[in-house]
């Protein structure tokens, strides 16, 4: 792989001293494209360009071996499904041609047009894509930093937190206190916690029934909010209690030593608190300065090139997409779209018109789901909403429909995972 | 009555898709006064995060792959137009012109699997 990479580089030179009306390479060469991130955004594009051009040379920089899905890891919280249920390997990313490199992009060298990585290495490229998706903003409550994480687990990352959340709630005696607090928007898969604090339930309902649930929130209202009401009311009544920022639900500080939460005016002793901490882009594209310190990178609306460096994209949880919410769907859309705009830009020509939805569904108890659809309309200078009504499923359907879709929301997981691992 | 998506059935992924779409020259007018073709493939992009790549699903999202076009069609417009018995299409085909379905289930018909 490294010496296809090489073999690359003399051709593309080339191709980039060409006028910008023609083709960014010469016929015969193959564009370096590196795509920062193996998730939802990296490995959907790294696929999505492999499919349609067998002569890409493609390189995916991922620093962990395996990934774990957020999408479906409430499941794993709940009891539902097991960790290695939504753990996927880089197998068949490798056996697509992909180049897929086991390290952490740590540097971006925008003049050279190079990433290199925390191991030492280097990689030119001619299109680079940044899909780094989120870390947290550790400062945000007072007492909860990466210590306090191991105590009080975020599971916002899927993996060893998802697994730990999950034994402190095998653990817990029956009759504990569950708290889960949401951040502010814009964060990671805004209908997640209300999902997770369904799945909870409904493992505590099971298990152990004298327990509750509170949800201390940081915003007044949620996605899907009339239809997760409305399951906890019919499934799991007086079992899940929403305290709303104006009710003092913000969580302000945290003391992991006592098990305590506190908001501004209310201290909780928590038998299991899952914080969940404010969130901004990941660290290479901070440092690269596309976020212009806001925390979020600005793209443009039809290619996902970022608004400050040219040749630089942003997909997924990193960027800052208008309306698009921050979710699995969106990143895997998003990446499609982009990886679009690479090819025409390759081949010296405008991309096809296409389209980007979002579709978000959320599991309440094994056969009950819900969803949310957005569709979306490119401008110049936004992505938004084309119909800002009636996008959530129905109220006071049958529990058949309800069954259908959490069918479908399984068949929706099985098939974007296999788009990307598969 | 209303039309239905057959049942579907685990289906080979498959491998690298014709590249379909390096035809639509007409795609780098864009914004001009030509008409617009419209590139199924291209709006497909949408629709296989559920439906599975090139059409081909696992589980209970209907496979698209190699669909007749007209009863695809048929589907589609029915649901604009309120019929059938959709959890979610209703709401997703608000967001595409008459012209845009045509070109999907133009596209969905036209790949393997038949």
């Amino acid at each position: 792989m490294a010496v296809n990479r090489r073999t690359f580089l003399a051709g593309a030179t080339a191709g980039a001293l060409l006028p910008l009306a023609m083709p960014a390479l010469a016929a015969g060469t193959s564009a370096r494209v590196v795509i920062v991130g193996g998730g939802f955004g990296g490995a959907s594009l790294a696929r999505y360009l492999r499919r349609h051009d067998p002569n890409l040379s493609i390189t995916l920089i991922e620093k962990d071996t395996r990934f774990v899905t957020c999408p479906f890891s409430n499941l794993v919280i709940g009891g539902l499904l097991k960790i290695d249920d939504v753990t996927f390997t880089y197998d068949k990313v490798k056996a697509a041609g992909i180049d897929v490199v086991e390290d952490l992009a740590a540097q971006i060298d925008h003049d050279k047009k190079t990433v290199s990585t925390k191991g030492g290495q280097t990689f030119p490229y001619d299109y680079l894509v940044l899909s780094p998706g989120i870390q947290f903003d550790w400062t945000a409550i007072e007492g909860y930093d990466e210590a306090a994480a191991q105590k009080m687990p975020h599971a916002w990352l899927a993996g060893a937190q998802t697994t730990l959340l999950r034994s402190q709630l095998e653990a817990m005696e029956d009759g504990g206190l569950v708290v889960i607090a949401p951040p502010a928007m814009p964060y990671r898969c805004p209908p997640g916690p209300y999902e997770r604090a369904s799945l909870i339930a409904w493992y505590l309902k099971n298990n152990k029934p004298k327990s509750k649930i509170k949800i201390l929130d940081a915003s007044d209202g949620f996605i899907k909010q009339d239809l997760f009401m409305e399951a906890w009311g019919k499934l799991y009544p007086g079992m899940i209690d929403w305290v709303s920022a104006s009710n003092s639900g913000k969580v302000s500080k945290v003391d992991p030593s006592t098990m305590t939460v506190s908001t501004d005016f209310d201290d909780y002793k928590a038998a299991i608190a899952n914080i969940i901490p404010p969130q901004k882009a990941g660290q290479i594209a901070i440092d690269a300065g596309l976020d212009e310190g806001t925390g979020w990178c600005a793209v443009n609306p039809i290619t996902f090139e970022s608004t400050v460096r040219k040749g630089i994209y942003v997909v997924g949880d990193a960027s800052l997409a208008g309306e698009m919410p921050k979710s699995g769907f969106a990143a895997n859309n998003q990446a499609k779209a982009c990886a679009r705009a690479i090819l025409a830009d390759i081949a010296g020509r405008q991309p096809s018109p296409s389209k980007l939805i979002n579709v978000c569904y959320s599991t309440v108890e094994p056969d009950y789901a819900f969803e949310i659809v957005d569709d979306f309309t490119q401008t110049s200078d936004n992505i938004g909403l084309t119909y800002p009504d009636d996008r959530e499923s129905p109220l006071k359907q049958s529990d058949a429909f309800h069954k259908r879709e959490a069918d479908n929301a399984k068949s929706w997981y099985a098939n974007i995972t296999a788009e990307m691992f598969g | 009555m209303a039309w239905r998506f057959s049942d579907v059935q685990r289906r080979r992924l498959p491998g690298p898709l014709p590249v379909v779409f390096a035809l639509s020259l007409l795609a780098a007018s864009a914004g001009t006064s030509f008409a617009q073709q419209l590139d199924g493939e291209a709006l497909a992009d949408a629709c296989t995060s559920c439906h599975g790549v090139a059409g081909h699903s696992t589980g209970s999202v209907p496979s698209l792959v190699g669909k007749d076009k007209a009863a695809l069609l048929a589907a589609l417009t029915g649901f604009k137009a309120g019929k059938g018995d959709p959890t979610i299409m209703n709401r997703i085909v608000r967001g595409y012109s008459d012209a845009e379905l045509e070109a999907l289930a133009g596209y969905f018909s036209s790949l393997g699997g038949k």
